[in-house]
């Protein structure tokens, strides 16, 4: 995560309009920016494409999760019907595979579908209630209708004035000092 | 859509894979801005008028009547029901099954579409989520006060007991709970994780302290970067992508309550599908008698507009003209067995026995009211709409207690053939199931953005960049 920890705290900018912020973006990473971070309130797929990662661990997680709900599901009810208390109606198997298909697979889905909801929050390092770039005045809108691009300022690139500078020169409404969490 | 090549030409010339027609309605017709349309969307996070103080009140005492109602049933017991033996499921049964199928328009909508990359979902779909929770809290409760000792529901989930027993899986009663509750949790979690960014927008939006603070915790903390926005895609992806086959499972699950039995009427292969189907179809209704007042109420026709109406309209059609299609199957197949249990179950003691009145008003709801889809003008008028929606539910509702009662009423021995009706606490347990669910969604309203925002501003961003054409708009 690019905004995980900012030990020397952060310059932040602020813009109004998508296009232009996702050229400042393009712009930053042209310079040899690396850790850039941006908010805002919908995901940009330009930016994303600029910004881009590895690819998520979160598929390969919640298919391990779907296999292993599938054994611990199907576990159960073979050792609870047909190991610990077999119950003998009209003669039917008690390890009856067909019948214990369907809690299989609910425990598959189940397991899934919970480790992609605490697979993504714990790859997210949330809950975090606060962060410093929420210090930054007018970082409210972010949420709401402006876009943000933070630059860490431990940034090899450059030095801290030229960080300012760099971003002043990109047109941003503004452009703010955030304050480290280190 | 059809699809017209030769329109489809000039409409779309650039790199449509295949040939499109524009769509009629535009999918959005909202003017404003950004922060406009965050303004209007949290309207009701900022305070509610005396309509929604009095609905509440309204639907208070109904869910307080319901209270009531389980109150009696436990401390009176079973016997307070109109049931028993041979009708030993009636009501509660029905109601079950009623809820559970109308919570899976919700899933279908948010998963389904989102898979199939329908975006005008973006406007429904957090409506649609919650009226899956709520239904699924009724759904949920009804089995357990039919257990006749509801305080030992329990024992349906395998735990290590001192009595040594376990549930057997080979019954379909712990599949109902493994699928139910699977299904309430999925949704749940799936609605959680599409609502996160949009709380982080009411903690930014809303102005007085505890309410930050409120919205603040439950947002988790949400900043909207990259990173975050990349990975909640992800997962939000692959949580459609699991709801998807649960969707399907769930109603497939509570069909086989019926179908491995050899009552007839029940003992039916089509039972899985055909439950799947009327149940996103009673879903569907729902959607619509929840979506319209609130489009109304908060004038909402820039967001949900025509074009929602119209698709919402077709897919009832759609949904209708197939659970028509499992019904003629379901006659035909008791009269091709041969077996004279079935085939006077269906062609006999259904249409023209004990229950032929509702079996009738039912065929007339399920049937009928969706061929008024076929018309346009049918399709994108609200009383209509809403008109039909109360009838598909009625029907839907009458379908269920078709299949439980009528089935149970005249089973194989004559000698144990029998009247069913209910009493008051069974009429009181429908009506107040459904006055709670009326109440927990207003609650919603006023307490959740009930449309996705972040979805409907990217929609917007990615129309503009499109020149405000649907064609060629990118993936969500």
């Amino acid at each position: 995560m690019r905004d995980g920890r900012w030990p020397a705290g952060a310059y932040a900018a602020e813009f109004a309009d998508e296009r232009q912020f996702a050229g400042a973006v393009a712009a930053l990473r042209d310079q040899g920016y690396t850790k850039i971070e941006t908010y805002t309130p919908y995901p940009v797929a330009r930016v994303d494409e600029v910004l881009s990662e590895r690819p998520s661990v979160l598929p390969p997680l919640v298919f391990f999760a779907g296999i292993a709900g599938a054994a611990v599901g199907y576990w159960i009810q073979w050792f609870t019907n047909a190991v610990s208390y077999p119950l003998d109606i009209g003669g039917r198997p008690a390890h009856a595979a067909p019948a214990f298909f369907i809690p299989t697979f609910e425990a598959t889905v189940l397991a899934a579908s919970l480790a992609a909801f605490f697979g993504l929050f714990a790859l997210l390092r949330l809950p975090r209630p606060w962060h410093p770039i929420f210090e930054a005045d007018g970082f409210e809108l972010a949420s709401i209708d402006r876009y943000w691009i933070a630059i860490d300022a431990t940034d090899s690139r450059s030095d801290r004035s030229m960080m300012r500078r760099a971003l002043e020169e990109l047109g941003p409404l503004r452009v703010v000092d955030v304050p480290g969490d280190g | 859509m059809t699809a017209l090549p030769v329109q489809a030409a000039a409409a779309a010339p650039e790199a449509a894979p295949f040939p499109l027609v524009p769509p009629e309605y535009p999918i959005l017709t909202f003017e404003g801005g950004d922060h406009a349309l965050t303004d209007q969307l949290l309207a009701p996070l900022h305070g509610v008028g005396v309509v929604w103080w009095t609905l509440l009140a309204l639907s208070g005492a109904g869910a307080t009547l319901f209270l009531f109602c389980i109150w009696y049933t436990f401390a009176k017991g079973i016997g307070t029901w109109g049931n028993n033996i041979p009708v030993a499921w009636a009501f509660a049964i029905t109601d079950f099954v009623w809820w559970i199928g109308i919570g899976h328009a919700g899933t279908f909508i948010s998963a389904f579409l989102l898979l199939l990359n329908q975006r005008w979902r973006a406007s429904i779909n957090r409506i649609a989520e919650a009226m899956t929770i709520f239904a699924l809290v009724n759904a949920a409760l009804f089995p357990v006060l039919h257990l006749g000792r509801p305080w030992f529901f329990y024992w349906l989930i395998p735990y290590p007991a001192t009595m040594g027993v376990w549930p057997n899986f080979k019954s379909a009663l712990p599949w109902d709970v493994a699928a139910v509750a699977t299904y309430f949790t999925v949704s749940l979690l799936f609605w959680y994780v599409g609502l996160v960014p949009d709380l982080a927008t009411a903690r930014d939006h809303l102005t007085s302290r505890v309410a930050r603070r409120v919205y603040g915790i439950v947002a988790l903390g949400w900043r909207g970067s990259s990173t975050q926005w990349r990975q909640h895609r992800v997962a939000y992806v692959l949580l459609a992508a699991i709801a998807t086959p649960l969707v399907i499972s769930v109603h497939s699950v509570v069909s086989l309550d019926f179908s491995i039995a050899q009552v007839p009427g029940w003992h039916s292969t089509i039972f899985p599908p055909y439950f799947v189907v009327g149940a996103i179809y009673s879903g569907f209704a729902m959607v619509l008698l929840l979506v319209l007042p609130l489009r109304r109420a908060y004038r909402l026709e820039q967001v949900i507009t025509e074009r929602h109406l119209d698709a919402m309209a077709k897919l009832t059609l759609v949904m209708g003209l197939m659970l028509a299609y499992a019904y003629a199957v379901e006659a035909f197949v008791s009269w091709y067995s041969g077996d004279p249990s079935e085939r006077f179950m269906y062609l006999v003691e259904r249409p023209f026995g004990t229950y032929a009145i509702l079996y009738w008003i039912m065929m007339a709801c399920n049937i009928l009211t969706p061929q008024l889809f076929w018309w346009k003008r049918c399709r994108t008028s609200v009383p209509v709409l809403l008109g039909a929606g109360v009838a598909i539910l009625v029907g839907m509702w009458l379908e269920r207690f078709i299949i439980i009662v009528t089935s149970l009423h005249r089973e194989f021995l004559a000698s144990s053939w029998h009247f069913y009706k209910p009493t008051w606490v069974d009429l009181g347990l429908l009506g107040g199931s459904i006055a709670l669910f009326v109440f927990l969604f207003l609650l919603f309203v006023r307490f959740v953005p009930f449309v996705a925002i972040s979805e409907m501003k990217q929609l917007r961003h990615d129309l503009v960049a499109n020149g405000g054409r649907e064609i060629g708009l990118p993936d969500a």
